[in-house]
């Protein structure tokens, strides 16, 4: 789950990293009363994602009615696929010096890794791809947890002013990473202001969502997923449904297979109306599961793909069959099913719709596809 | 990580439905199951098999080369580290949507003892007509045939097809090495490559991967030495673009996870990258001939 700025800041706070100390608000009055407690401010969009300084979503202002007028801009303007309906209202900071700190999930050495350097800022990628010397990259052992001073030695060789009091903030970066259960927590930029202290001038937060549940503070104050009515229904149904703009349905079990139908489907001159996976633990939702996939009125053809394993094939394609015979849909429907329970998935399919079901997948999709096209035409 | 017919197997969670009903099928075709761990139920038997309160009581009463989990996620790294304590050396975690900074804890014990994991979220190992752990259809024989192709997956359903697609063309199955879907696993590409590679009944290989990380990559690097034929198809060149992890996955990232990354390394390396799963039979019978 990602996190906007402002709730990505509270956890930082809450490991006492320190921020500048905004108002959130939701309308152009509302900012003109933050701009007159504040004095001087910065006027930032909350959307969580990146880019939001070059979409013109954060701007200065040195008056309250300057803050409303940059509100009224920034307000209902969409940054990415978001919409921003809230602003963070924080006071200007005197910078002398722009670094760069964050803490994620490390694929490579399969543990946390930190990363600093001295140089922050919008064009972090480009400093750290040119002088990758320039940035710190420390793996930390999640058992033994971060080596202090092995940190402090480290910051050291990249003299930077105050080593010690940086370092006292990585310690809680790290903190605030393994508290909220988080895959990245990014402070761009690390400001040294004019009188030596520090101060995280903005966050990224983005905390694993298989912890959610056991992070529900947290979990309240992220921003879900942009999801279509669609999606919202399958979320809510907990079957994980994406919205895409092709013609062919897609119901398959597994990510991975139900991604491979997908790649199919192109490959072989179709575009997929949906990602709709039920393995797992969802397996026995196919009723539902169709049902939204229908609901899309782009969809012209549905494959069905199901290969079995911890997956019951007759239990799927039973749901399957059921849903088919109530909801009487216009369009042609195409099976391949294989392993665990094919053999009386096939037979039903058989029988109680009377199709064929295909032995190769690759036939079963370029029938699909032929089924959507002659649809459409 | 393969699986052999002399290993004894240890089921966490085997009083549970997933846990007795895969439980049964493992010990069916030929997997030693030795017992299972609960510890609310320690002492009784369940499926005529003892049941211990722990993996290290267990280890007291009975030498355990391998352990399969089939325990709740949030469960997960207290079970690992079970087993790792009991001195088990190869661990099959099942469960999907572990929190990833549980996985990378125990994976950190199990290095400091030498313990091999595969998973989290993987399907299991199949040595066929031998041994399985986990939840694949072994036992199905359309599926799975004795044969000298080695196949490594991500994804169970995906690699249930490509074995199933083999069967179908006549070849059949050495050792089936279901890595896992998550982000970070214990056993990666490579190193069920390089497992495979070595593995004497695995002539040629057949590798299923995925969009996104940075694995199919680094098993590109191995593969480049390779004298057996590898055929790869990668899933996820038609779905959207995943998340991006700010300007920190850019860092660590740079251009690696896409599915035109992925081929073009596998390519360079000698590997044939196949647009279906049903591609890879012919294509691996092609090279086999040569």
């Amino acid at each position: 789950m990602n996190f906007t700025e402002h709730a990505g800041k509270a956890a930082l706070r809450a490991a006492g990293i320190p921020t500048p100390e905004g108002i959130v608000a939701r309308t152009p009055e509302d900012v003109a009363d933050a701009a007159r407690r504040i004095g001087k401010c910065v006027i930032k969009a909350q959307v969580p994602t990146g880019k939001r300084g070059k979409a013109g979503g954060i701007k200065l202002a040195a008056t309250p009615e300057e803050a409303a007028n940059h509100a009224r801009a920034i307000l209902g303007m969409t940054i990415g696929e978001h919409k921003v309906d809230h602003v963070l209202v924080d006071p200007q900071v005197n910078i002398a010096r722009e670094m760069y700190a964050a803490v994620l999930n490390d694929p490579e050495t399969q543990g946390p890794l930190l990363l600093f350097s001295p140089e922050g800022g919008m064009d972090i990628e480009e400093i750290a791809a040119e002088h990758p010397h320039a940035l710190l990259r420390l793996p930390i052992s999640i058992i033994k947890g971060l080596d202090e001073e092995a940190l402090a030695a480290a910051v050291r060789r990249y003299d930077p002013p105050a080593a010690g009091a940086i370092t006292d903030i990585l310690v809680k970066l790290y903190e605030a990473y393994r508290a909220s259960d988080a895959e990245l927590v990014e402070i761009n930029p690390l400001v040294q202001m004019r009188d030596g202290h520090f101060i995280a001038l903005d966050c990224k937060l983005t905390v694993d969502d298989s912890a959610l549940t056991r992070q529900e503070a947290l979990a309240h104050s992220g921003t879900p997923d942009k999801t279509t009515d669609l999606e919202a229904r399958a979320k809510v149904l907990h079957l994980k449904y994406i919205e895409l703009d092709g013609e062919v349905g897609v119901l398959a079990n597994g990510a991975g297979l139900t991604m491979t139908t997908m790649d199919a489907i192109r490959h072989f001159g179709g575009q997929p109306a949906n990602f709709m996976e039920i393995g797992g633990d969802s397996y026995t939702k196919a009723v539902p599961a169709l049902e939204i996939v229908l609901a899309n009125p782009n969809v012209k053809a549905l494959l069905v793909n199901f290969c079995g394993a911890f997956a019951r094939t007759d239990v799927m394609a039973e749901g399957v069959i059921n849903a088919w015979l109530h909801l009487k849909p216009k369009i042609p429907i195409v099976f391949t099913i294989h392993g665990t329970g094919e053999d009386e998935a096939i037979a039903m399919v058989r029988e109680r719709l009377g199709i064929e079901p295909h032995d190769l997948m690759d036939d079963a999709v370029k029938a699909a596809v032929a089924a959507a096209k002659g649809a459409r035409a | 990580m393969i699986i052999g017919g002399k290993e004894t197997v240890l089921v966490q969670g085997i009083t549970g439905k997933q846990g007795t009903f895969w439980s049964e099928r493992m010990r069916d075709y030929g997997t030693r199951i030795i017992g299972g761990v609960n510890p609310r139920r320690a002492g009784e038997r369940h499926l005529d098999l003892p049941v211990w309160a722990s993996a290290q009581d267990a280890a007291k009463d009975q030498k355990i080369d391998a352990a399969v989990m089939f325990v709740p996620p949030f469960g997960v790294k207290e079970a690992a580290l079970d087993i790792i304590a009991a001195g088990v050396r190869k661990i099959v975690c099942l469960t999907e949507h572990v929190p990833v900074q549980d996985t990378m804890y125990f994976l950190a014990a199990a290095r400091e003892r030498g313990a091999q994991v595969i998973g989290p979220n993987t399907a299991g190992l199949v040595t066929t007509g031998v041994s399985f752990v986990g939840f694949m259809p072994a036992f199905n024989q359309r599926v799975f045939q004795k044969g000298d192709i080695g196949v490594i997956s991500r994804s169970g359903s995906l690699g249930t097809l490509l074995c199933l697609n083999l069967v179908q063309a006549g070849l059949g199955i050495s050792s089936f090495v279901g890595i896992g879907g998550d982000p970070i696993i214990g056993t990666t590409t490579r190193d069920a490559l390089m497992a495979l590679d070595k593995d004497p009944a695995t002539k040629a290989i057949a590798l299923v991967g995925e969009i996104g990380g940075a694995m199919e990559e680094a098993a590109a690097e191995y593969a480049a030495s390779m004298k057996k034929p590898v055929a790869a198809f990668i899933a996820g060149a038609a779905s959207p673009p995943g998340k991006k992890m700010g300007h920190a996955g850019a860092i660590v990232m740079g251009d690696r996870g896409s599915y035109a990354g992925k081929k073009a390394a596998l390519e360079e390396a000698g590997v044939t990258v196949c647009a279906t799963p049903n591609e890879v039979p012919g294509v691996l019978k092609a090279r086999l001939k040569r």
